[in-house]
């Protein structure tokens, strides 16, 4: 790519916040606030959300916050995964890697869902596929015949003949 | 209301959900105006944080007019046309007190490292998000503030997180006059922190990623050196070595995350397998190629479990590493009168207007980087502005 050498001080805006206090490798001048320094550091706000849906709480927190989002409660068996994965740290695998498996879990259980609600999801407009075909076609295309080979691959692996035996040789 | 609705990695859609209601005092509705599909999102729509769950709506970047307020907001009213910074933040804790917006204390209770926000799973605080027709907003005295007159919205939109973000990636490297500064990234953030190096003093900005489309939008908005890490070099490091005579840059941005492309074995482990938190691709590039005792700065988002950075390096190299979100409310005043005064000008970076129903194309877009996509807006049909 070429590149060409420009005066930056002749950029509109340069240098107007320029702040050689900010100089991260020096001992900060700046003051920082800790919690012995701030008496009202437990301080919270006057009203709490009411929590009347099922909220999972960190264990690295006294208590749930002030305001929470509630986009989507846990439930069924993804809700299970995530409830006990709660029960470990911020710090711990055993808090993620059920976070992780619980997402897919979900998946499952939103096209469950669809179905129970008569709705058929469109997964090829989901995707955006539409989009990818019309923009990036050979790329598209090498992708579902990847997809389509791993998928028959493992479909042949699976429903394999398992009847056949090893030739048992007789001395 | 129309709203998008997260189905899967890499499944979306756009459905009827119901009405966002007041749940606290502070608590305003707003009609979103504006909503923008963030780089961010593109880890949540790939399955990369754990916790995003079926049926959640994202969006942490838009602009809404205040439809409805709860009884104890007093800086906004109905009617308001208000940009929404990407923070949940109560403004009363000890982290608040301190500008430290992105890391309010009182607005996650689901996880201690991050404040909440908007549409960012319930890792961030289960909040649905603002790519939808209307958006709860908690803590409205705080977040939301009023557009100022003449402003045009697009601009607008992009402060709630594009602009802060860049800016505080650039503020967060301690620029000193003259310093090479290297940003890693070269999406909407990685140009905006590159745009924003100049403003601090930076003698020299080079900015490099791997689309061509990209680097050449980033040379002509940024006014910086751009470098295809594919077709210009073997080796990062060694090429930001050897444009530093061999000393290394003073401050390295980091504005890729998770998502990092340039190392095969990171992408299988990090991005495919997520058996650690997405490729710390660009971060082993930013750790190595600084100088000794330089600055690094991280806006990229990463998982929360463990990666395998350069620590060691990081001891052997006296490195400073500072990382955060982006506080918008602490860096908002400074950046609407850089808007207004043109020194910054957030709306050129939008390429693409993509109608709500057709949300699942829009991200298939960004994400797969199609029709030279940099930065896509999401259009509503009940907007009107």
């Amino acid at each position: 790519m070429e590149n060409t050498t420009i005066d930056p001080k002749k950029l509109p805006g340069w240098g107007i916040d320029a702040n050689p206090e900010n100089d991260p490798t020096y001992p900060l001048r700046v003051p920082r606030m800790n919690v012995s320094q701030d008496p009202d550091h437990k301080h919270r706000p006057a009203s709490s959300q009411p929590v009347d849906v099922e909220v999972l709480k960190s264990i690295e927190r006294p208590n749930v916050s002030a305001v929470f989002g509630e986009s989507a409660p846990p439930v069924g068996l993804s809700g299970a995964l995530r409830r006990m994965a709660f029960k470990y740290s911020e710090s711990h695998y055993g808090h993620w890697l059920p976070l992780l498996l619980a997402d897919r879990v979900n998946v499952v259980e939103g096209i469950i869902e669809d179905f129970a609600h008569g709705k058929v999801p469109n997964i090829f407009a989901e995707k955006g596929y539409a989009v990818e075909w019309k923009h990036n076609r050979s790329a598209f295309v090498t992708k579902m015949a990847t997809i389509a080979l791993v998928t028959t691959g493992a479909i042949l692996l699976i429903t394999r003949d398992k009847d056949k035996k090893r030739k048992k040789y007789r001395y | 209301m129309l709203a998008m609705d997260y189905r899967g990695p890499k499944r979306v859609r756009a459905t009827e959900k119901p009405m966002p209601e007041i749940k606290h005092p502070q608590d305003a509705i707003v009609r979103v105006t504006r909503s923008c599909i963030c780089g961010s999102d593109l880890h949540l729509y790939n399955g990369n944080v754990p916790d995003t769950r079926v049926g959640s709506t994202f969006g942490h970047e838009f602009t809404g007019i205040v439809e409805e307020v709860g009884p104890d907001v007093t800086k906004i009213k109905v009617g308001d046309h208000v940009l929404v910074p990407f923070n949940v933040a109560c403004g009363e804790c000890h982290f608040c007190k301190q500008g430290m917006f992105g890391n309010c204390h009182e607005s996650n209770t689901q996880a201690s490292a991050v404040g909440g926000i908007f549409g960012y799973s319930h890792t961030a605080g289960g909040y649905n998000g603002g790519q939808a027709e209307y958006a709860r907003v908690p803590y409205a005295n705080v977040g939301p503030t009023v557009i100022p007159e003449g402003m045009d919205p697009d601009d607008a939109v992009l402060l709630t997180d594009v602009v802060p973000t860049g800016y505080q990636a650039a503020e967060m490297a301690g620029i000193q006059p003259g310093d090479t500064v290297v940003v890693f990234g070269a999406g909407p953030v990685g140009i905006m922190a590159a745009r924003c190096c100049w403003l601090f003093g930076a003698g020299r900005v080079i900015i490099i990623d791997k689309e061509d489309y990209r680097l050449e939008f980033a040379k002509n908005y940024a006014n910086c050196e751009a470098y295809n890490f594919e077709k210009d070099m073997d080796d990062p490091v060694v090429f930001i070595k050897k444009a530093t005579d061999f000393m290394g840059a003073d401050c390295v941005i980091d504005a890729v995350g998770a998502e990092a492309a340039g190392n095969a074995m990171q992408t299988i482990t990090g991005r495919k397998l997520l058996l650690q938190a997405g490729s710390a691709t660009a971060l082993h590039w930013a750790i190595n190629s600084v100088k000794k005792g330089g600055v690094i700065s991280i806006v990229g988002v990463y998982g929360p479990t463990d990666n395998l950075v350069p620590i060691g390096n990081v001891l052997n190299k006296g490195l400073t590493i500072r990382a955060n979100q982006a506080s918008v409310k602490r860096l908002l005043p400074r950046l609407i009168e850089h808007v207004q005064n043109g020194v910054i000008k957030p709306k050129e970076l939008i390429t693409h207007r993509i109608p709500l129903e057709e949300v699942a194309d829009g991200y298939r877009m960004f994400s797969a980087k199609l029709d030279n996509c940099i930065k896509p807006l999401l259009v509503f049909p009940s907007a009107n502005i």
